[in-house]
């Protein structure tokens, strides 16, 4: 199993340790439910240092990403980030991911899922090769932290030389933290105001340590994978393999955004616009779980005693306080209000289709 | 740390006898594996119960299991605290988290059960 180069931190802080992605991660310290709520009310500190990281570079770079996924690469200038997908030719997922833009037009920074990061680098270095472009997986040079929550930005100033106040949200910046060379953007997987801080220091134990220090009397809390997970369901992002896969399309899982069809070609750009045409025949929707109960991925979805899907990703919500998940459902009963029933042991659990994102911040 | 005026089970309930009859909840080890509790299912009073038959289920953020009587007997009463208050078993689960209340139907059974020390060892066993 790889251990991030923050293991030793976490289960000094008493963290309940898992397996995930061929990683030890912590999984929770204090519960899900402290940790969760910190994030949307103070800050909560993450080491997500098992994401992957793909350098894309070259004369060609550019148009390389550009064929690779389904958003607009060219609308970047240096600095800036955009969230997108590798796209198979059916328009379905190889995973979703986050691309910076290092330098126009020949530099390109894909992070992509730990679970993944293997399957998208052979992925794109065999796209690649028939553009002037050089492919390197540099996931184990990285480790990230992510400081999530409305004090994030006050945690973190007193730490590092980058104005964080000129600093606007899908944008980074080259900075110290704690003394320490990194990559900071304003980004995250949380659906809070927050940073992601990469850096390649074999240290980065130094600035965890500093940014806990600067945030635990503000009530940082450290956080793992299952308030993440609790976090990103509450604010409708997605999880590859549970929401997303290589048998969803992006029209399918409602991710109509970060297509660009007037950009010129792109792996699964016909087969998305075909099913444009046609329409959807399914759909990923959120739902509620009326009855007491909490929906699980896969547990079996149904509608008039007929299972017609399964849920994709489904918890309690510790800040609405109510069970929700995702699902993908036949098209005619994905309207709001719309209800139907989810098997659980050996009862069914009534559901009802809601808006989303179930959790949505108010902007300043 | 595990009570020593209590009996376990393997699968981490534990009983404390008082007179004929007997409060059942989950052990501390439990509760934290499940972490946050969200909801407790719990049964009727004067259901009948078998040795491992399934009380009522216990929900958390992360999962859900069921919670099995020790012992046979018929449920006398239930902790409806825990309808509002499920978090008292995280917070308190030897105390104010009790689940259900039962009248021994065999109170021999009891000896089938372990003592605090064997629990220990047990889950000793289960760390490695």
């Amino acid at each position: 199993m790889k251990k991030t180069r923050l293991n030793a931190v976490h289960k000094e802080s008493g963290a309940r340790m898992i397996e995930f992605a061929g990683f030890e991660m912590p999984v929770e310290y204090k519960g899900i439910i402290d940790e969760h709520l910190a994030v949307r009310t103070r800050a909560g500190l993450f080491d997500v240092s098992h994401m992957g990281e793909i350098i894309v570079e070259g004369e060609e770079a550019l148009a390389c990403v550009q064929y690779l996924t389904p958003n607009d690469a060219a609308r970047l200038s240096a600095g800036q980030v955009q969230y997108t997908a590798l796209t198979t030719p059916q328009g379905t997922f190889v995973d979703d991911m986050l691309v910076y833009c290092l330098s126009v037009p020949d530099k390109y920074l894909l992070v992509v899922n730990a679970a993944n990061t293997d399957k998208d680098y052979a992925w794109v270095q065999e796209k690649a090769a028939s553009f002037k472009v050089k492919v390197t997986n540099r996931s184990d040079e990285h480790s990230q932290l992510a400081l999530q929550g409305p004090l994030a930005q006050e945690i973190l100033q007193p730490l590092t030389d980058i104005d964080l106040s000129q600093m606007k949200s899908f944008t980074f910046s080259y900075g110290k933290v704690a003394g320490i060379n990194c990559l900071v953007s304003r980004t995250g997987y949380t659906g809070e105001d927050g940073f992601e801080i990469y850096t390649m220091a074999e240290n980065p134990e130094i600035i965890w340590k500093a940014i806990m220090a600067q945030g635990t009397p503000k009530g940082l809390l450290p956080v793992g994978l299952g308030a993440r997970d609790t976090l990103r369901l509450e604010a409708k992002l997605m999880l590859y393999g549970n929401d997303i896969s290589d048998k969803t399309t992006v029209l399918e899982a409602d991710l109509k955004w970060i297509i660009k069809f007037q950009k010129g070609d792109f792996l699964g750009k016909a087969a998305l616009e075909k099913q444009l045409q046609e329409g959807l025949k399914r759909k990923l929707v959120g739902f509620e779980v009326i009855d007491r109960g909490i929906a699980r991925p896969h547990y079996p979805v149904l509608v008039k005693e007929q299972q017609v899907s399964e849920v994709c990703s489904g918890t309690f919500a510790p800040f609405v306080k109510k069970a929700i998940g995702l699902v993908y459902l036949p098209i005619e009963y994905t309207e709001i209000g719309t209800e139907f029933e989810i098997g659980f042991r050996d009862k069914k659990l009534k559901a009802r289709v809601i808006p989303t994102p179930f959790y949505k911040r108010e902007k300043k | 740390m595990y009570p020593e005026n209590l009996y376990y089970t393997k699968d981490h309930e534990w009983l404390k006898v008082e007179g004929e009859e007997a409060v059942v909840g989950i052990t501390d080890f439990a509760q934290k594996q499940l972490g946050d509790i969200i909801y407790v299912d719990l049964p009727q009073t004067g259901k009948s119960l078998e040795v491992h038959q399934a009380i009522g289920s216990v929900e958390s953020v992360k999962s859900v299991s069921d919670v099995y009587s020790p012992v046979s007997g018929e449920v006398i009463e239930v902790n409806s605290e825990l309808a509002q208050t499920p978090d008292l078993i995280n917070k308190d689960p030897y105390g104010q988290g009790w689940i259900v209340r039962l009248r021994l139907k065999n109170k021999a059974e009891i000896n089938n059960l372990m003592k605090a020390a064997d629990y220990e060892k047990y889950l000793e066993g289960l760390e490695h």
